[in-house]
């Protein structure tokens, strides 16, 4: 048993890129060890700018030989047929095993050397790489063929025992022989065996493990900020880039000037962390502090302050600019900058951003005052469905008050949420869209409910994000969506495949978060036909029951069930529909559940298979007891159902099919459908009949499985 | 800083020159048009098509309209100077020779953090492409190091190396200033005092900003885009793919101005990009015919 050390050297390979890199090599190593019969006890991979290593323990020195046996044709087939097999296995007849009639190929195959394996093997892996994006470079590269890598690949470590495993890409030959860190050591460093890789490099001021850089910048990183008497802002994913930047991390602190704390937080902690990949810190009132970390690669020879004083001026000369945009953004009202949305394409076929905003204020005002966002959240206030009778509405005048001005302030809201997008900051950092105009809306003076609504009205952002529960922006984050789906499905461009260009998918699971989450109960074909953008929504409505199916999927909800209830029609408040699919699902896993389904399936076949069913056939005078009993039971079972459906009693209509269980069965016990007697025959396909419409009431059990 | 006098802005190009040339790279002079980076001078955009050596290094005046600030912004503006290495094939040792040139114009490697982060440098008007990195120098981007992989949508056979240093940028790095317009453009002598890269420019910062955004006269633009066009393909037609280019990049300068202007929408400028894009690809494509190259 022996170790193995390969290490690929390459110009700086992008940080993002070298966790995946690990396992992949990992992965291409270890399957090239199992095609050729060997196994290692371990295998550790490490990563840095400027390499790729492994180490695989307790590699055998050789493989086992091996008698690999190839099935071929019978005795007695065509010539062609043994023809082709002994052309394939390299073998004459007579060197064939017959054996039941069969022949078969049997090749020894002797054992190899596993530094023959590897030196096979390493070209290969190498040039299998799956680098999201790799290059070509050098003299070599005259030819498109040539050798493609992350970066220019330099050098090659094959180490097997205290061995070079002899190998060749390229032109570049396998050695011992490394590189230390780019300024710390000059000149090769030479390696041993693999258990003197990591030790050696240290000495070269290399740190090769991903794992002790991460742990050095995440400890050092918070030390640094602790010693200035500040809290670190933890950050893995700038722990992680970081060590892919660096093979000697060295955390320190910069101040920029406080006057910049002026602009936003957010702005200053994007621009640090994305632009710059400094860590930011908060004082001990939990406020961002006029500090950073950035993380050096080198060990000064001042102790890093020409690094600091330099990284200290870059982030100021950003944030000088981030200020700038601040300042002029401030002084230019978001009306004013709404206009300039006109000059924004929303699509080529749906206009500009001014014309989605305009729809959406409309949308927003319409989604409050038909009652479907109430002054106070429907939970509060005991949900109950829109109702379509204005005249309830006048009894409240303060109810009225309250919903005039909730609408006009959702309109408000509509009607600036998009401006900032024409803001020098937002064309600067996209990602503080929402956020800006939140904040240049309270600059001017908007109430915080307004404020927040253009804050927010992006979000949810997918699922898992926070759905917004203040009325305001839920009626401008709900608009904006409902816009959305219906213009795109309108025009004609819903998402198809793989393929969703305008992210219909992830606005119709904000769409459905926001419903759900806040009770709000209204028709939503109603909602798409007040979008204006057509007359008939029928596939963006199984589209959002399609995304209701994946949305609810972890939460448990079963997709056939949402079917058995959607498909009945009539039934598009998305909230009652969740509502009954959830007394459904409580009901059907029980066992009396389990039996009535399967009761419906049958009466479900036998009546697929009868012609001419006719639900009021009249009762034979000589009704049997079984009959008897499920006509009692339907009489009952059948309007007590419709009616808890009304009420939305959902548990209640389950258990009003659930009394008609013990009647369906003793039914089917005790009596034959297809009785000779068509009088009888005909009543009891009515009654089969009238019980599965009955179960239907409540859900289509055709669509249930199981 | 390091022990030594910081250099001033022409010396630091006098460095670069002298450190290239000694390198083997031809020190050649800007490409007399106007343009919006080095990337676009023969030197580079031809010269990286074909199997052919060729080393050379020059300093290319940048205009970028719409980065104009009237002079105003210490960090910003709409004309500076990029230094330019192409080194065709790749050198082994090109990131050594980099770091080289840094060591000559003052940069200390062990009290200064270099550090090569990803960027992957795109030209969607040159139909260019390739990998590479911003150098950083304590978290400053100093230099664009790119492997070019493709050129007016050939493929590079074999690939060039190509450095482009921001001067402004690495020189108020060097001299310590916080501004551009306070850097040193010379050293006084006993007889005549030095002078500022404000002294020199910063007046053509104001006025080119104030034409570039105010009064350039847009239907003449318009104009003049389409006769570049249209002269463009008339030199494509008679196989001169020098002047061709010619006119490609004066096509490319005037939709800047057009842009910075304002009057180009957000769905129109794909479109006079892509126009852009067909006129250097054109030429490219007429370059590898008359040099009897295959893609």
């Amino acid at each position: 048993m022996t170790d193995f050390l390969l290490e690929l050297r390459s110009e700086e390979i992008p940080a993002r890129m070298q966790v995946k890199a690990k396992e992949d090599l990992a992965r291409l190593f270890n399957d090239a060890l199992a095609k050729a019969g060997l196994a290692a006890a371990s295998v550790e991979t490490f990563a840095t700018p400027r390499r790729l290593a492994l180490i695989a323990t307790g590699l055998p020195l050789a493989t086992d030989a091996v008698s690999e046996e190839t099935k071929g044709p019978k005795v007695g087939a065509p010539p062609q047929a043994m023809e082709g097999f002994l052309r394939k296995a390299g073998l004459t007849q007579d060197q064939l095993i017959e054996r039941d009639g069969v022949y078969f190929a049997v090749v020894e195959k002797a054992g190899r050397q596993t530094a023959d394996v590897l030196a096979e093997a390493i070209p290969a892996i190498i040039r299998a790489f799956p680098w999201p994006k790799s290059q070509r470079w050098g003299a070599g590269s005259a030819s498109t063929e040539s050798l493609r890598w992350v970066r220019p690949l330099q050098g090659i470590v094959a180490i097997l025992g205290d061995d070079v495993v002899p190998c060749e890409i390229e032109g570049i030959v396998s050695g011992t022989a490394t590189m230390g860190h780019r300024f710390h050591h000059s000149g090769p460093v030479t390696i041993g065996n693999a258990g003197d890789y990591a030790e050696k490099l240290r000495d070269a001021h290399v740190l090769v493990h991903f794992s002790e850089r991460c742990a050095l910048i995440r400890d050092g990183a918070k030390a640094a900020a602790a010693a200035a008497g500040l809290t670190l802002v933890a950050d893995e994913g700038l722990v992680v880039e970081n060590a892919g930047l660096t093979e000697w991390p060295v955390p320190m602190l910069g101040r920029f000037d406080p006057a910049f704390l002026e602009v936003p937080q957010e702005v200053i902690q994007l621009t640090a962390r994305v632009n710059q990949k400094y860590f930011v810190c908060h004082d001990s009132a939990g406020k961002l502090a006029n500090a950073f970390v950035c993380t050096a690669n080198i060990a000064a020879h001042d102790g890093g302050a020409a690094i600091v004083a330099g990284n200290e001026k870059v982030l100021a000369a950003r944030l000088s600019d981030a200020k700038f945009f601040w300042e002029q953004d401030l002084k230019v009202a978001l009306d004013d900058q709404a206009t300039k949305l006109t000059q924004i394409t929303f699509h080529e076929k749906l206009g500009s951003v001014a014309d989605k905003v305009e729809r959406v204020a409309r949308l927003a005002r319409w989604l409050v005052e038909e009652g479907i966002l109430g002054p106070c959240s429907p939970a509060q206030a005991g949900a109950q469905p829109a109702n379509n009778d204005s005249s309830d509405k006048v009894l409240d005048p303060g109810l009225r008050r309250g919903t005039q001005e909730l609408a006009d302030q959702a309109e408000r809201a509509a009607r600036l949420c998009k401006a900032d997008l024409v803001t020098g900051m937002v064309g600067e950092f996209p990602e503080l869209q929402g956020l800006m105009g939140g904040y240049y809306a309270r600059a001017q003076g908007e109430t915080d409910a307004v404020a927040d609504a253009v804050r927010d009205h992006y979000k949810p952002v997918g699922q898992g994000d926070e759905v917004p529960t203040a009325p305001v922006t839920v009626a401008v984050s709900l608009a904006d969506k409902l816009d959305t789906l219906a213009q795109f499905f309108a025009a004609g461009m819903p998402p198809t495949g793989s393929k969703d260009p305008f992210a219909l998918r992830r606005a119709a699971i904000g769409f459905l978060s926001l419903l759900l989450q806040n009770d709000l109960r209204c028709s939503l074909k109603d909602m798409l036909l007040a979008t204006g953008a057509g007359n008939s929504f029928d596939s963006l409505e199984e589209f959002l029951v399609d995304r209701l199916k994946v949305q609810q999927r972890e939460a448990g909800v079963r997709h056939d069930l949402i079917d058995a209830v959607f498909s009945l029609g009539g039934e598009d408040d998305l909230v009652r529909l969740l509502a009954r699919v959830k007394a459904l699902q409580a009901y059907i896993t029980t066992a009396e559940g389990a039996n009535l389904l399967a009761a419906y399936k049958r009466a479900a076949n036998i009546l697929k298979a009868a012609d001419g069913v006719d639900a009021a056939a009249p009762a034979p005078a000589d009704l049997v007891a079984e009959e008897r009993a499920l006509l009692t039971a339907l009489d009952t079972a059948a309007p007590n159902a419709a009616a808890a459906v009304d009420a939305e009693d959902f548990e209640g209509a389950m258990a009003a099919l659930a009394s008609l269980r013990a009647p369906i069965d003793a039914f089917f016990d005790g009596v034959m459908v297809n009785d000779e007697d068509p009088a009888k025959r005909a009543f009891r396909l009515g009654l089969l009949a009238r019980f599965r419409d009955a179960v239907t009431q409540v859900a289509d059990f055709s669509k249930v499985e199981g | 800083m390091s022990d030594i006098a910081p250099l001033s802005f022409q010396d630091l190009i006098l460095t670069l020159h002298d450190y290239w040339g000694k390198q083997g790279c031809a020190i050649l002079q800007p490409y007399d048009m106007e343009m919006g980076a080095g990337t676009f001078h023969t030197a580079t955009t031809l010269r990286a098509l074909g199997p052919d050596p060729w080393n050379a290094a020059f300093v290319q005046p940048s205009r970028r309209p719409t980065d104009g600030r009237y002079g105003e912004n210490p960090n910003r503006l709409g004309a500076y100077y990029q230094y330019q290495v192409i080194l065709k094939p790749s050198p082994p040792d090109l990131q050594d020779l980099y770091l080289g040139s840094l060591k000559a114009i003052g940069i200390d490697p062990l009290l200064h953090d270099i550090r090569f982060v990803e960027d992957d440098w795109e030209s969607p008007t040159l139909g260019a492409w390739g990998l590479g990195w911003e150098v950083w120098c304590d978290g400053m981007e100093v230099t664009q190091f790119t492997y070019f992989q493709q050129m007016g949508g050939f493929d590079c056979k074999p690939v060039s190396g190509e450095l482009t240093y921001g001067l402004e940028r690495l020189a108020m790095y060097i001299q310590n200033k916080d501004s551009i317009f306070d850097l040193a453009y010379n050293n006084a002598t006993a007889d005549r005092p030095a002078i500022t890269y404000g002294d020199v420019f910063r007046e053509n910062e104001r006025q080119m900003s104030t034409y570039h955004f105010e009064v350039a006269d847009t239907d003449m633009l318009f104009d003049a885009f389409k006769k570049a066009t249209a002269e463009c393909e008339s030199c494509l037609a008679r196989s001169l793919p020098i002047p061709a280019y010619e006119q490609a990049i004066k096509a490319s300068h005037i939709f800047n101005i057009l842009q910075a202007r304002g009057v180009i929408s957000v769905q129109e400028r794909a479109s006079y990009m892509g126009r852009v894009r067909d006129l250097a690809k054109g030429s490219c494509q007429a370059w590898m015919e008359k040099n009897g190259w295959t893609a």
